[in-house]
């Protein structure tokens, strides 16, 4: 499955399904089990369907009743007004993906205390590292 | 109206992007030689099916990725209740992952698929990591490997990749 068709071109899997939903939406809409089943169903299909390898299936999908969205994913945002600063980048223009730390990041502090409680039960044996570090404890 | 426009070129707005930020632009991974091909030897009605997944998706009771190349995976049990999965990625806007896994982690989805027929099993197991991994080299020589390794063992017929 892929949402990016330039990317996964440039990869070149064997086999892909395309569908064209805003990126986080790989494999359906949230809480739609009907439409998700179809897509995926479809995605599926290409395995039987797709005879050469790097084919591409186009899935007949639309995230809405027109296209608005594809105007604003990833584009840096500009303003009539814009300060710049000395090497021409507007303060409008700022990178808003959250800080990379290097410490786990989890959804809520009930899964932080969760996986805090196993680690000193003796470990997480479905967490496999490849760092290094044990994998399983079991 | 339907749709008439061409897909999000990603890589052109991802260039944009980091040209706008001052950044160096950033390097996709281009595959030169074509890639291998095996042809299904049964109908999916009678496959086992694999899952394996980018979006950043952990059980509770696991260690959550984090964001400064984590190649790190999960294993994850298909058998228990998705209310119990998470969403954690920096690149990605995470509000209905985190209201329904499925849209990035499709294990009910591949479930109902099961009920019905449409594939044979679902494999106990499904895979998943944190795609924000900015070194190719990790992901090609020990991520992907070490997955592969995973999914022969569970001796899926197919597996399902699911990237965000």
């Amino acid at each position: 499955m892929t949402s990016a068709l330039s990317i996964t071109r440039a990869a070149n899997p064997p086999r892909a399904a395309y569908l064209d939903f805003p990126l986080g939406h790989t494999a359906g809409k949230p809480h739609q089990r009907e439409l998700n089943r179809s897509i995926v169903g479809d995605g599926l299909r290409a395995f039987e369907t797709l005879r050469a390898p790097g084919d591409v299936v186009m899935l007949p999908y639309e995230w809405a009743d027109d296209d608005a969205w594809k105007d604003t994913v990833m584009r840096p945002r500009a303003s009539a007004s814009l300060e710049r600063d000395s090497a021409g980048r507007s303060s409008q223009q700022r990178d808003d993906r959250v800080e990379r730390h290097a410490v786990p990041q989890y959804q809520t502090d009930a899964d932080r205390t969760a996986a805090d409680a196993a680690l000193a039960a003796g470990g997480c044996a479905t967490c496999v590292w490849l760092d290094g570090r044990p994998n399983e404890t079991t | 109206m339907p749709s008439t426009r061409p897909p999000v070129d990603y890589i052109e707005r991802t260039r944009a992007q980091y040209d706008a930020l001052g950044y160096p632009p950033y390097q996709w991974v281009h595959s030169a030689t074509p890639p291998p091909w095996a042809e299904l030897t049964k109908p999916l009605a009678e496959c086992r099916v694999g899952l394996i997944g980018s979006g950043g998706i952990y059980q509770v009771g696991q260690v959550a990725f984090h964001y400064k190349d984590d190649f790190s995976f999960r294993i994850v049990d298909t058998r228990a209740p998705t209310s119990q999965l998470r969403a954690t990625h920096f690149a990605y806007d995470l509000t209905d992952a985190r209201s329904d896994p499925n849209v990035v982690f499709p294990v009910d989805t591949l479930n109902d698929l099961v009920a019905e027929g449409f594939i044979g099993e679902l494999a106990e197991r499904a895979y998943a990591f944190m795609g924000g991994i900015y070194s190719s080299r990790k992901v090609r020589d020990t991520l992907a490997p070490a997955l592969a390794e995973r999914v022969i063992r569970d001796e899926v017929d197919v597996v399902l990749l699911v990237p965000v």
